[in-house]
């Protein structure tokens, strides 16, 4: 139930042959089951990358494989969380948990028949990330963080072999984040999807990820790859640990420097 | 004492309140100014004539009333279509836009006479009007609320296979609804002033047409009594509009701002 993915000298570039480049022979893999995470500067092109492996936006040069088959349409099978928690406001938080329901085949062709089944899956989705009860609650009724939890319900309410996080976690206070952190920890430990985590808090990435990837500043490569070998499952003192203080140095030195060569 | 006095809704009272007091002001200015009937008549005045013309006000304003809800039940559905169909497409934005805001531009009043040509003096030609006045708001808030959508939403859905109809269906026209339903009221009023300037123009019923004929014989304070006629009507259709908006979007009226 997980996917590799494979980005091959990918190269993008925006606003047409003389626009922007944001990415620029760009290569990494995340193998099936593999949790990996991407930091790298403010606007390197990491939310690009993840664009680019769901099939939102196609490169002008290189290769994307998802799954062993080359990306030519977007994916069909992922499921994202943004640092916005989207969720639409006319539905209940419940309904936009259900969404990915209505839309992934097969799931919509039985919607309207096992309902209640999908219905009573979101709910245990729901309690599962701590929002029990609040199903029928509209998302702006909910706390930022609340709203967030949602998202990443509804991220993986169709089970997806592939889960797309770009920097979920952003907009939230320290103690909601590590709180979340633990959530999607437990929930990949579970499932074992593959994720790729876009983030720029370093702290975040070595706690929840097996392999990291630094990018460069503008146009964005991998300068730097970073396998992560804490055992799991990690708790979360281990990021107050000596060990996991050096890994953080490490990847901010990387950054630094990624920095000063932009 | 104090306490049943505080109790009072002045929220609730103030638009009687407010009306009561332009009607009181208005009459005492005709009153210390001693103006004439024919040049301003006091409000008194044309409430004695809307009892006495009360079969010419009563029919005309229905008639205005059917023309003009004709009209924009068209725009209605006219102008949803539309809507959607220019939120659909990039193509058929950019090629539609300048016309629509071309023809937008065209007083509706120089319109008139080509539809008179066209249909004959009478209902026809004013429900046309009405409907081209009313129907551009319904379109172009259509087409905001479709060309808003979040891309990130976006993308949350096309990652999941979805399609375009998808998309459109699931997110694109909910979120459309308040723009929609908002424009209504816009639409609404300018339906009155559409079948309004086509009966002024070329009509034998109707609002307009029983003010101008009034004018011509100088009846001054019927003149007033159509214009009083229109309001009300205008003010009801509003209010009712907005209700229906408030009932099919109240997702959208979460803010205690304006409150």
């Amino acid at each position: 139930m997980s996917v590799p993915i494979t980005l091959s000298d990918v190269s993008h570039r925006y606003g047409g042959a003389t626009g922007t480049l944001a990415l620029d022979g760009c290569s990494l893999t995340v193998r099936p089951g593999e949790f990996a995470a991407v930091v790298g500067p403010s606007g390197c092109g990491k939310s690009t990358l993840m664009k680019l492996a769901t099939g939102l936006q196609f490169p002008f040069k290189g290769t994307v494989t998802v799954a062993g088959e080359r990306v030519t349409k977007p994916v069909t099978m992922a499921g994202m969380a943004f640092q916005n928690p989207t969720m639409l406001p006319w539905r209940t938080t419940l309904r936009n948990v259900l969404l990915p329901l209505e839309i992934v085949r097969p799931h919509r062709q039985r919607f309207r028949a096992d309902r209640a089944i999908f219905e009573a899956k979101a709910e245990d989705l729901l309690s599962v990330v701590g929002l029990e009860g609040f199903g029928q609650k509209f998302p702006w009724q909910l706390s930022g963080g609340m709203q967030q939890r949602a998202s990443l319900c509804r991220a993986l309410i169709h089970e997806p072999e592939l889960l797309m996080l770009d920097e979920p976690f952003g907009a939230l206070d320290a103690f909601t984040r590590e709180e979340l952190w633990c959530v999607i920890r437990d929930l990949q430990e579970a499932r074992k999807f593959t994720v790729v985590l876009v983030t720029h808090d370093l702290r975040e990435a070595v706690f929840l990820a097996d392999r990291i990837f630094v990018m460069s500043g503008r146009p964005g490569r991998i300068i730097a790859e970073r396998t992560v070998s804490f055992p799991r499952p990690r708790d979360l003192s281990v990021t107050y640990t000596p060990e996991f203080m050096a890994v953080v140095q490490e990847l901010r030195a990387h950054i630094s420097e990624a920095r000063a060569a932009a | 004492m104090t306490t049943a006095v505080s109790r009072i809704d002045w929220i609730r009272l103030s638009p009687w309140l407010y009306t009561i007091g332009l009607f009181v002001l208005w009459e005492a200015c005709v009153l210390v100014l001693g103006l004439p009937p024919f040049i301003l008549p006091a409000p008194t005045t044309i409430v004695a004539a809307m009892v006495e013309f009360w079969p010419a006000i009563w029919k005309n304003g229905l008639q205005t009333l059917f023309t003009t809800l004709a009209g924009f039940a068209a725009a209605v559905v006219g102008g949803l279509a539309l809507g959607l169909l220019v939120g659909w497409s990039r193509t058929v934005y950019a090629g539609l836009y300048p016309l629509m805001i071309g023809f937008n531009s065209i007083p509706k009043v120089a319109v008139v006479p080509i539809l008179v040509l066209w249909f004959g003096i009478g209902t026809v030609p004013a429900i046309i009007t009405a409907f081209l006045i009313s129907f551009f708001p319904v379109v172009v808030n259509v087409a905001t609320g479709l060309a808003t959508i979040e891309p990130e939403t976006e993308d949350v859905l096309k990652a999941l296979g979805a399609s375009k109809m998808d998309i459109m269906l699931k997110v694109g026209i909910p979120r459309a609804l308040p723009y929609f339903f908002g424009s209504l009221k816009v639409a609404i009023t300018l339906a009155f002033v559409g079948s309004v300037i086509a009966e002024t123009v070329a009509a034998n019923s109707g609002v307009g047409h029983m003010m101008l004929t009034a004018q011509s014989n100088f009846q001054v304070p019927l003149v007033f009594a159509g214009l009083v006629t229109l309001a009300v009507e205008g003010i009801v259709a509003y209010a009712l509009m907005a209700w229906v908006e408030k009932r099919m979007t109240g997702w959208a009226h979460r803010s205690g701002f304006a409150q």
